[in-house]
């Protein structure tokens, strides 16, 4: 698939797949459009609402006490919960793209099943489970193990959320690749874990750090599950999306929208190595 | 495809660093869970009261807030949030942690003023100029007002603003049939239900909807002084409820957290004068009576009844009013 | 058949084996945490938790608004999908970019950068006032949320199709003497609709249980505006438990059947794929 198929310098004249001028003109004005309407506009208020006080209050607002706090929290998360998700997707997409079991497809139902899962009712599972009216609640609580209300909870619950990410990018990749190339190592007499390491592994690299770059922007910026177990501690148990709806609350909508731009950046820089990757991709594919 | 990899190296740093607790020793610590328009009274009470527990016994104690709809926090504290001390909007909520027995059931009496250290009261905050002409509880029925108050279901606030309302037609009509009219007029007006009190008055200041906030007298201040002296008004209607938002020690937790001690002298520490003084700067009306004379201009005095004399207390306000099919269930209805 | 059989490949025990623990530990027991919790009620006072007109209402409000804001997805996404990979245009690229952008914005975010867009005073509320409409705080603006959360679905599951497409069907068409138009319903759509429906079917899975970005813009009225995962939340502050449950099994069973359809379909699209 060569970009230049389809290069504007192909034949002007009745190309069979080409439609008249202005239809495809108006096909790319509403397409823009819309794309400007519900991507670009909702962005750029974000980050017009929070320099509307000037710089100084831009950083004052990210500066602070509580801000840090709840940054540190959200970025230990992540640092807890991608390496989890990032395992268990290396996992999961080995066992189901190169293996033959029953109740596989069983099995890829339920990889899948927290995405479809309401992140309220993700968080509300968990609080069935720990809180000190659930099933392990009480056990835990009388020994002292706190989950609900503290950091565990909310790395669970993040977890939960974010789990297939990982999976759903690897699975679909290693199954189009195959594991000839696994196989030849191993008949060439490599050890399992160095064929693991050295074949499989760097074949799906790319897929692997697109699935984990999404995963990551998502366990940052989960909010509703996070919501029902985090208690709202200020500068202890609050995440940057909550400390966002805090300070909303509290009247400081600059200050919101200035903590809101952190989250934004986070996912536009996501995309930016998201595209770069699928660039590098499409070229390898392309060589 | 054999080179050296620092990128690893450097991952497992970051992640290292990232986790590397301060080293400093755990200094004592108290968490309050509190309801929504409380925030920025005990942002300053807890440095004050920081400040003379440090001054007294040497300790370091660094006080924590969590904020929400007070059904919301209690619900939190009973399934497990850690609080030492709880500050809620009303007293039922208290209850309903206590009847897990997280506190002794007598928790009220264990406080001066039945553990109300602050009351307040519902008033009407309207656009400037009173354009729609709203004065008193049953000019919200009318239609073609738009009354904003957040959900009685979830929100202490709220809970006060529909007892309120009920309190004056019954005062006003004598009548209980017009009491559950006037209850079902103003909720058919009622076009946003935010959970808790601040969504409410962001609603109505920011997002300019509706003719009339039902608020606490001190969030109605608050969102004045915030958000526009130039944009809103106060409306004193001629009669509303005293709202007692009570305080409570939760023992179970400070026990196991030993922070008896501290958890208790805070609580006292709320009735203190220079508490006392900060509340009523912050629209609290205080229940010290000398703190009170001195801001008695801040203080309109309006007629106030008691949720025990009209109600004869929360137990029996919530069974009728916001139990399921209760008159709130009823009134909120469609048609 | 690509994946080899058990035998050549090592790691099957150990693979296998880490997947369901994680699986059982993430995601079983909460389940059955939910579903013990759920048995616990009769089945004639789970009805009645789940039957009351406020709870109907959320049901249909969160359905029909992630039903609607799908198949404006699905419309919209085909055409972006479509400008996206045909046409050459200044900024194609970036905004092929940012299509992806609702996965990576926390929906809190979302959920104020549109309520400041779509309220009375916003950029846009301010623009489509006069004509007596109202976004914020009406169940248009639970559908402007969905179709942000939805958006990059149908766009992303047609584009590799659309790239993948061979260019000698459009040709024979076109020698055939077909219009352009014809090519497209009777040669194109058959190809994209698959792929078009299961980016559908996930922009509905994933509007219905959308809480974060719809609540600061919905305006949370009972029987009107209020979604079901919030009235979950509300049932929870109540400490209704049971309601709360009720709810969110109700919810999860209707979830769960939409991911099974998913499945469902991009196993006969394989089939389909493969028989070809």
């Amino acid at each position: 698939m060569s970009e230049r198929d389809r290069a504007p310098a192909a034949p002007r004249w009745r190309d069979p797949r080409a439609e008249p001028p202005a239809v495809r003109r108006a096909l790319i004005v509403a397409a823009v459009a819309f794309l400007a309407l519900f991507l670009l506009l909702p962005l750029l208020v974000v980050f017009v609402r929070a320099l509307e006080k000037g710089t100084a209050a831009y950083l004052a607002a990210i500066a602070e006490p509580y801000a840090r706090a709840a940054a540190l929290l959200t970025l230990r998360t992540a640092a807890l919960v991608v390496p989890a998700n990032l395992l268990f997707g290396l996992a999961a997409a080995w066992a189901v793209t190169r293996f033959e079991f029953r109740g596989k497809n069983l099995l890829v139902t339920l990889v899948d099943a927290p995405f479809t899962v309401s992140p309220v009712v993700a968080g509300l599972l968990f609080v069935l489970l720990f809180g000190a009216q659930g099933l392990f609640g009480p056990w835990l609580l009388a020994r002292g193990v706190k989950i609900l209300f503290s950091w565990p909870a909310i790395a669970l619950v993040t977890a939960f959320v974010t789990m297939p990410l990982v999976a759903r990018q690897l699975i679909p990749l290693m199954q189009a690749q195959g594991s000839d190339e696994e196989q030849a190592a191993l008949t060439l007499g490599a050890s399992p874990w160095r064929m693991f390491f050295r074949v499989a592994l760097p074949k799906v690299r790319w897929g692997l750090l697109y699935g984990v770059l999404l995963c990551n922007a998502r366990a940052m910026g989960e909010f509703g599950a996070v919501s029902v177990v985090s208690g709202h501690i200020r500068g202890s148990t609050n995440t940057l999306p909550l400390h966002v709806e805090i300070l909303y609350d509290e009247y400081q909508f600059q200050a919101a929208f200035a903590v809101a731009t952190l989250l934004a950046l986070l996912g536009l820089l996501t995309l930016a190595a998201q595209a770069l990757l699928d660039w590098r991709l499409r070229r390898r594919g392309g060589a | 495809m054999i080179r050296s990899r620092p990128l690893p190296l450097l991952a497992a740093t970051l992640v290292a660093a990232l986790f590397a607790a301060p080293a400093a020793g755990q200094p004592l610590r108290l968490l309050n869970a509190s309801y929504d328009p409380t925030r920025e009274l005990y942002q300053e009470l807890n440095a004050t009261f920081a400040r003379e527990w440090t001054a007294k016994t040497g300790q370091t104690i660094e006080l924590q807030q969590s904020h929400g709809g007070s059904g919301k926090q209690a619900r939190a504290v009973i399934d497990g949030l850690e609080a030492d001390v709880v500050t809620l909007a009303l007293a039922w909520d208290i209850d309903a942690i206590a009847a897990t027995g997280l506190l002794p059931k007598s928790w009220q009496e264990r406080l001066p003023h039945r553990s109300c250290p602050y009351t307040s009261t519902v008033v009407f905050l309207v656009r400037k100029g009173n354009p729609k002409g709203i004065r008193d509880w049953d000019d919200l029925a009318r239609p073609g007002v738009a009354v904003i108050t957040p959900n009685p279901k979830t929100s202490g606030g709220a809970r006060w603003n529909v007892l309120a309302a009920w309190g004056w037609a019954v005062r006003r009509h004598g009548s209980e049939e017009r009491a559950r009219a006037l209850l079902r007029g103003i909720f058919q007006n009622v076009p946003v239900l935010d959970t808790g009190a601040r969504g409410a008055t962001i609603t109505f200041v920011e997002r300019g909807i509706g003719d009339v906030l039902l608020a606490w007298e001190n969030e109605a201040w608050l969102a004045l002084r915030e958000l526009g002296p130039d944009r809103l008004e106060i409306v004193l209607p001629s009669v509303s409820i005293l709202a007692e938002p009570p305080v409570a020690l939760v023992d179970r937790v400070a026990d196991r957290r030993r922070t008896r001690a501290a958890a208790e002298a805070y609580l006292e520490f709320l009735y203190s004068p220079a508490a006392q003084e900060i509340a009523a700067r912050h629209h609290y009306r205080p229940t010290s009576p000398e703190v009170m004379a001195k801001h008695a201009t801040d203080f309109p005095s309006l007629e106030l009844f008691t949720i025990d004399e009209q109600f004869g207390g929360w137990a029996r306000a919530h069974e009728r009013f916001f139990a399921a099919g209760g008159e709130l269930d009823r009134a909120m209805a469609r048609r | 058949m690509r994946g080899a059989r058990r035998g050549p490949l090592p790691g099957f025990g150990l693979a296998l084996g880490f997947t369901l623990s994680y699986l059982g530990a993430l995601v079983l027991l909460p389940f059955a945490a939910l579903l013990l919790r759920a048995l616990q009620l009769t089945p004639a006072r789970f009805w009645e938790l789940v039957s009351t007109p406020r709870t109907l209402a959320a049901f249909r409000l969160s359905f029909g608004a992630a039903l609607t804001a799908a198949a404006v997805n699905l419309l919209c996404g085909l055409l972006v999908a479509w400008v996206l990979e045909r046409y050459r245009f200044p900024g194609r690229r970036l905004l092929d970019a940012l299509v992806d952008l609702p996965f990576a914005l926390p929906t809190a975010v979302a959920g104020i950068a549109l309520t400041a867009l779509w309220d009375e005073r916003g950029w846009l509320g301010a623009l489509v006032a006069p004509l007596g409409i109202r976004v914020a705080n009406t169940p248009l603006g639970v559908l402007v949320a969905l179709v942000f959360i939805g958006l990059p679905f149908v766009v992303r599951t047609v584009q590799p199709v659309l790239r993948g497409l061979e260019p000698a069907l459009e040709e024979a068409a076109a020698s055939l003497g077909a219009s352009r138009r014809q090519a497209f319903a009777r040669v194109l759509l058959p190809e994209l609709r698959p792929a078009a429906l299961t980016g559908f079917v996930l922009a509905i899975a994933r509007g219905l249980g959308e809480y974060g970005s719809v609540i600061f813009i919905a305006g949370n009225l009972p029987e009107r505006t209020e979604i079901a995962p919030l009235l979950i939340m509300i049932r929870l502050e109540e400490y209704d438990l049971a309601g709360a449950t009720a709810i969110a099994a109700t919810f999860l069973a209707a979830s769960l059947l939409l991911l099974f359809a998913v499945n469902l379909l991009s196993w006969r699209q394989r089939r389909r794929v493969g028989a070809a």
